[in-house]
């Protein structure tokens, strides 16, 4: 046991390898939260006036809730109280943001997208796997790529920006729809001062060809990053969505607070999957982002589908609950989600699936993995309403706990409000056999590789819900090699 | 191939095995029996590396090795090879794969080119054809919901892809039919060469009537209470393990 330890403790100290810092200008706000600061954001970016309006709101609400001590406590999280006058609310690369090719954007940018692995340009010229990139750094869109293909099919993928000033009436018919400002403490703060963010609208019938992506950085000390991401597909439409993140290392702690909506009509799907690597902070829990996260899907039409697959390996604390509100007829929600927390991590993390139209279907696969001294909850909604007849629900929510110092916990909720509904649930914890590791051992295998392999077997329902893109990132991140066992 | 001298070891911390001299040189088969509780299967752990024992005295060597001192997946790489008695599932992991892991792990280790992936199924699947396993098992997760049968044929078709050394085999005839066993056993046997040691531990003599071993000890409290040849054990089977108290 006491080498099995020590192999552990070496797995879960492993180095955050993206915790490097750009040297680049920004023009930033000064730190603080006010009227002024909500106005200036938003003249920064030329908003028209219901966009202000809308924020105005939001940080009028966001003040009582504060003024009244609002922010949430029910989350098994612990951490000191969060000084909110003290953030910077805007910081944006000083060189041009808004830029028409590749060739404007500051080469200090790009190569940090290089150094993470996404190469924008790479990603031009590249024809066989086609993935449209919008990067977020900071709080300020700086390149979206593949954007003519797409738009020979009226695929609109934009930076949020971008799509206010050319496409308001969308922005203004579903901005809010789905997470209204006053939804909860963190989604009213991102509706005051969201930044950017990426925004996606695929037309009636249209298949997206490519995966849309969106890569989200932090770089500058002393900053929140609150992007928006808004993603509708229209009657038969279908899209797959991935989103990245990562940030320095840095020793303060930082707030993430990002709000995503998504919209399916008729016949619609999006699969949106998330591969989060927010830098956890050191081994003694110093430093991290805070990933307060609200990330909600309508499946407003018949027959529409969500999927949320997210692989949480990062943030110091995560707090997110990807959501389906599936009101269409026969529509369907799907939530794959691995966490991984090691060192001082905590996750509090599920989904909540809220059934209202007839015959609705939902499935939950939850795959938690303590290491060190992480705590991690999985919570979780099914809710059935009085009209969903013949609704059903499977839940499975399993942890795996890798040495004796971290903890696993599982917060079902279920609220059945029809006879007819179907609600299945089962919950595993497990400890990473001792068995299995000899048997490993006794083939040859590196201590290493064996918890990899046991860890990746107990995350496969889960990682083979990823397109091909970011499985691979997805592995790594889990220190886990796959090589050969798909096909 | 493998001596061991005057081996005391803990189980825990309850002594199990009391002083065991014991050598076995390539190309032997040597046969252990004893009754439930001798210290069988704490001996094959030991032997493999398995966190839980404490050696106390004695010494045991490996190809001129001191095999004690070598790390688990050292020993496996070296040609130690342990055919579990209750080979443990691991959820999720394809066998398959796991299988080609540990094979080119070893080949590494060995200084041999890795196999791609057609070299490894075209000698997966000749190895296959002597256990008579079915190519399905090949694509589910490692021994879940496996029988008995297919989880000991598991074992001898790594044996036969590793090329171990030296093979140790830990009850490898529990649970298993009649047809079963013969088409374990064959397995063994096609394994059986002058570069080959192997320790064969069982309860009963039906095992050694598939695999017939040129030395048989009993076990018993930890001691080797007596050595022979092949007969020894059906003289066992005949007269049972009260025997050889009286005997003594």
């Amino acid at each position: 046991m006491a080498s099995e330890n020590a192999e552990l403790r070496k797995l879960a100290d492993e180095q955050y390898k993206y915790g490097f810092v750009t040297a680049i200008e920004a023009d930033q706000l000064p730190p603080g939260l006010s009227e002024e600061v909500v106005r200036l954001i938003s003249a920064k970016k030329e908003e028209p006036e219901w966009l202000l309006e809308f924020r105005l709101k939001a940080l009028a609400r966001f003040q009582e809730m504060l003024a009244e001590d609002h922010e949430p406590t029910w989350a098994k999280v612990d951490y000191p109280k969060i000084d909110y006058q003290n953030i910077i609310y805007y910081s944006a690369p000083k060189t041009s943001p808004e830029v028409e090719s590749l060739d404007e954007v500051d080469p200090e940018l790009l190569r940090t997208y290089e150094k993470l692995g996404i190469s924008l340009e790479e990603q031009k010229r590249l024809s066989g796997v086609k993935v449209a990139v919008d990067a977020v750094f900071d709080s300020v869109s700086v390149a979206t790529t593949f954007r003519d293909e797409l738009e020979k099919k009226g695929i609109i993928f934009c930076s949020f920006s971008e799509a206010v000033r050319e496409h308001p009436d969308l922005i203004k018919k579903y901005l809010g729809s789905v997470v209204p400002y006053s939804d909860n403490f963190f989604a009213c703060l991102n509706s005051a001062v969201f930044s950017d963010g990426s925004f996606a609208y695929i037309p009636k019938g249209v298949r997206c060809p490519m995966e849309l992506s969106t890569y989200f950085r932090i770089n500058s000390a002393g900053t929140g990053q609150f992007e928006r991401t808004l993603l509708v597909a229209d009657e038969g439409a279908s899209v797959s969505y991935l989103e990245g993140c990562t940030a320095p290392m840095r020793d303060e702690n930082q707030l993430h607070a990002a709000v995503v909506e998504l919209v399916a009509l008729d016949d619609a799907s999006i699969k949106y999957s998330t591969v989060q690597n927010w830098y956890p902070g050191d081994v003694n829990g110093v430093g991290g982002i805070y990933n307060f996260v609200t990330k909600r899907g309508a499946c407003r039409g018949k027959r529409s589908k969500i999927s949320w697959t997210q692989v949480e390996t990062g943030s110091a604390i995560t707090w997110k609950y990807p959501s389906c509100i599936l009101q269409g007829d026969d529509s369907t929600g799907e939530f794959y989600s691995v966490a991984l927390t090691n060192n001082c991590q905590q996750a509090d993390t599920g989904t909540k699936m809220i059934h209202i139209g007839k015959n609705t279907k939902s499935t939950i696969i939850s795959k938690g993995i303590s290491a060190g001294r992480g705590q991690q909850s999985y919570r979780g909604l099914v809710k059935i309403g009085r009209g969903a007849e013949g609704a059903r629900n499977y839940s499975q929510c399993d942890s795996l706990l890798l040495g004796d110092e971290c903890g696993a916990h599982t917060f079902p909720y279920l609220e059945v409000g029809n006879p007819g509904a179907t609600v299945e649930h089962e919950a595993t914890t497990s400890k990473i056999g001792e068995d299995q590791i000899f048997y490993c051992l006794q083939r040859g295998l590196s201590e290493e590789d064996a918890v990899s392999l046991i860890v990746n077997g107990f995350c496969k329902e889960v990682l083979r819900e990823l397109p091909m893109e970011f499985a691979v990132e997805a592995q790594n991140l889990l220190a886990v090699s796959l090589e050969g066992s798909v096909g | 191939m493998l001596e061991i001298k005057n081996l005391h070891a803990l189980a825990g911390d309850r002594p199990v095995i009391k002083g065991i001299d014991l050598n076995i040189a390539a190309g032997e088969v040597h046969a252990i029996m004893g009754p439930n509780g001798s210290g069988k299967s704490t001996l094959s752990n030991i032997l493999a590396g398995r966190p839980g024992y404490t050696v106390t005295q004695g010494e045991v060597r490996y190809a001129g090795q001191d095999l004690l001192d070598m790390p688990t997946e050292i020993r496996a790489r070296e040609g130690v090879f342990l055919a579990f008695q209750y080979p443990v599932e691991i959820p999720g992991v394809g066998n398959s794969y796991f299988l080609k892991t540990s094979v080119n792990t070893v080949r590494t280790h060995r200084g041999e080119e890795e196999l791609d992936a057609m070299d490894f199924l075209s000698l997966c699947q000749e190895k296959m054809k002597l256990v008579e396993m079915p190519g399905e098992l090949m694509d589910r997760a490692i021994n879940e919901g496996f029988s008995g049968g297919e989880k000991k044929r598991n074992e001898v078709l790594q044996m036969l892809l590793l090329e171990p050394k030296l093979c140790i085999l830990d009850e490898t005839d529990s649970g298993l039919d009649i047809d079963a066993l013969r088409i374990v056993a064959g397995g063994v046997n096609a394994m059986r060469s002058p570069d080959r040691a192997m320790l064969v531990i069982t309860h009963y003599q039906r095992l050694l009537d598939y695999i017939v071993p040129d030395h048989v000890h009993v076990l018993q409290d930890g001691k080797i209470v007596r050595s022979g040849d092949k007969h020894l054990a059906s003289e066992l089977e005949a007269k049972g393990y009260g025997w050889i108290g009286q005997a003594e």
